[in-house]
């Protein structure tokens, strides 16, 4: 449990460096840009409301953590809660509230517009992301992370489901505001949110949206790819006995599929993804989700 | 435990308090959110996790949807300008002491059930939970109507979709 905190750091850092990488730079640039936000000095705008805006700084990597905890990383989580997916989801939507008191904490007009970008952002992903984490609960049976990653023994539900396991990945990279959905950060705005942030500030936000997006992406192993188990069909287990080796493989694939579908897809506007979410993702949701209902039904 | 609660629900009603002596819609959506929380955790220390954990979930995305009419109606949408959190100070003294007399009240006269395990040691009072608090709490808030809440629950959200499609295609 100690150790989670510097565990995440280091993968996201790792991520931050893949991602940077994929991006068209050098895999050093997220150790330089660290280093360089840490020399330079905060930021402060006129009548502003630092403190407030510290307080979502501080928040995002915190809740990124604190949603990791209840993750299996191998066979079983650091804080083995009963109701993991649940908390799981009330630690991700802390990350639109701290967003939009970053954007709003420096008093300028970008960073404001940028902050009330998550809005629309969190209103269209959200329904579909729930729909897509409680898909996989129902068919085990529990909200335990645990118990579902257990559940999976013959048939990945990443196969079975596979519409929730796409909205699953879709509403990861909204939930961090990250690829196609980075517009609260968007260049149209010169930043958005962080564009009136410097130093450790900056380091927070930015670091925190590659803790949360990383956290996320952890989440996918449980509920959709078996957790620390091998794949049904390579038959015995060659590696027996280290589920965290399975995990990490499977970790390193999901943020890879994350990574490319920032390649893929340019910035959306939030208006469209808002239509697209609530006429298209939310009704085909609800319909993977009744799929499975009507197929575990007792 | 006991220490724990009660310094939580200090937290509740401080934070609560404060909600309405800051000049920020920012700051009071900020405090009031952190008092929800603080009930939360509480509710979590009663053994009620999933219940807590929702109540997290819940206040966390309506405060956000709370924003969002703070967008659309008022005045000063950005709300960057400094303003007062009250209005009505009578009118709003006399619905709070009411509330509060009739919720406090609520607490010394409604016979609380107690947990069959701490009845046969002797304690007549405490959390009562079956042996899973959720499946209880469901039983409790449901019961027989389960089928027709979930029925109801997804014809309005059929609704809701419906409106938005229609709503969209006539841009």
């Amino acid at each position: 449990m100690v150790l989670l905190a510097p565990a995440l750091v280091v993968v996201a850092g790792l991520a931050a460096a893949a991602g940077a990488a994929t991006a068209g730079e050098g895999p050093t640039a997220p150790v330089v840009e660290t280093l360089r936000l840490l020399t330079k000095q905060r930021r402060r705008t006129l009548s502003d409301d630092p403190a407030l805006a510290r307080i979502g700084l501080t928040a995002l990597p915190v809740a990124a953590v604190l949603a990791l905890a209840v993750v299996p990383l191998g066979d079983r989580a650091p804080v083995d809660l009963g109701v993991g997916v649940v908390w799981f989801n009330a630690m991700e939507v802390v990350a639109w509230f701290a967003v939009w008191v970053v954007g709003w904490g420096p008093n300028a007009a970008t960073s404001l517009a940028g902050g009330y970008r998550v809005l629309p952002l969190g209103l269209a992903y959200e329904l579909p992301h729930m729909l897509a984490i409680i898909t996989p609960a129902i068919a085990a049976g529990s909200l335990s992370p645990g118990v579902i990653a257990a559940a999976q023994h013959d048939l990945w539900y990443a196969v079975w489901m596979p519409a929730a396991f796409l909205l699953y990945l879709l509403s990861v990279a909204a939930m961090a505001f990250w690829g196609p959905f980075a517009a609260p950060l968007g260049r149209d705005l010169a930043g958005g949110a962080a564009a009136e942030h410097a130093g450790l500030d900056r380091l927070l936000l930015l670091a925190g949206r590659w803790m949360l997006l990383t956290a996320a992406a952890a989440m996918a192993v449980p509920l959709f790819l078996g957790g620390g188990a091998p794949p049904p069909i390579t038959g015995p287990d060659p590696f027996p006995g280290l589920p965290v080796l399975w995990f990490a493989v499977k970790l390193v694939v999901v943020l890879g599929l994350l990574l490319a579908l920032r390649r893929a897809v340019p910035m959306l506007r939030m208006a469209r993804f808002a239509t697209l979410a609530w006429t298209v993702l939310i009704p085909l949701a609800v319909a993977q989700a009744l799929v499975v209902t009507v197929v575990v039904l007792p | 435990m006991i220490a724990l609660v009660a310094a939580l629900g200090a937290v509740a009603v401080i934070t609560g308090l404060l909600v309405f002596t800051v000049d920020s819609m920012a700051r009071a959506t900020f405090l009031l959110l952190a008092s929800f929380v603080a009930v939360a955790v509480v509710l979590i220390g009663f053994g009620l996790g999933y219940l807590g954990t929702v109540v997290i979930l819940m206040m966390t995305i309506e405060m956000m949807i709370m924003v969002v009419f703070m967008v659309m109606l008022m005045m000063n949408p950005a709300g960057l300008m400094p303003m007062t959190m009250v209005h009505n100070r009578r009118g709003s003294w006399a619905i709070a002491l009411v509330a509060f007399g009739l919720l406090t009240a609520g607490v010394w006269l409604v016979p609380f059930p107690v947990r069959a395990s701490a009845a046969s040691r002797g304690v007549t009072s405490g959390p009562a939970v079956g042996p899973d608090p959720t499946v209880a709490l469901g039983d409790a808030l449901m019961g027989g109507q389960m089928l027709t809440m979930m029925t109801l629950g997804l014809a309005l959200l059929a609704t809701i979709v419906g409106a938005v499609a229609v709503a969209v295609s006539r841009r």
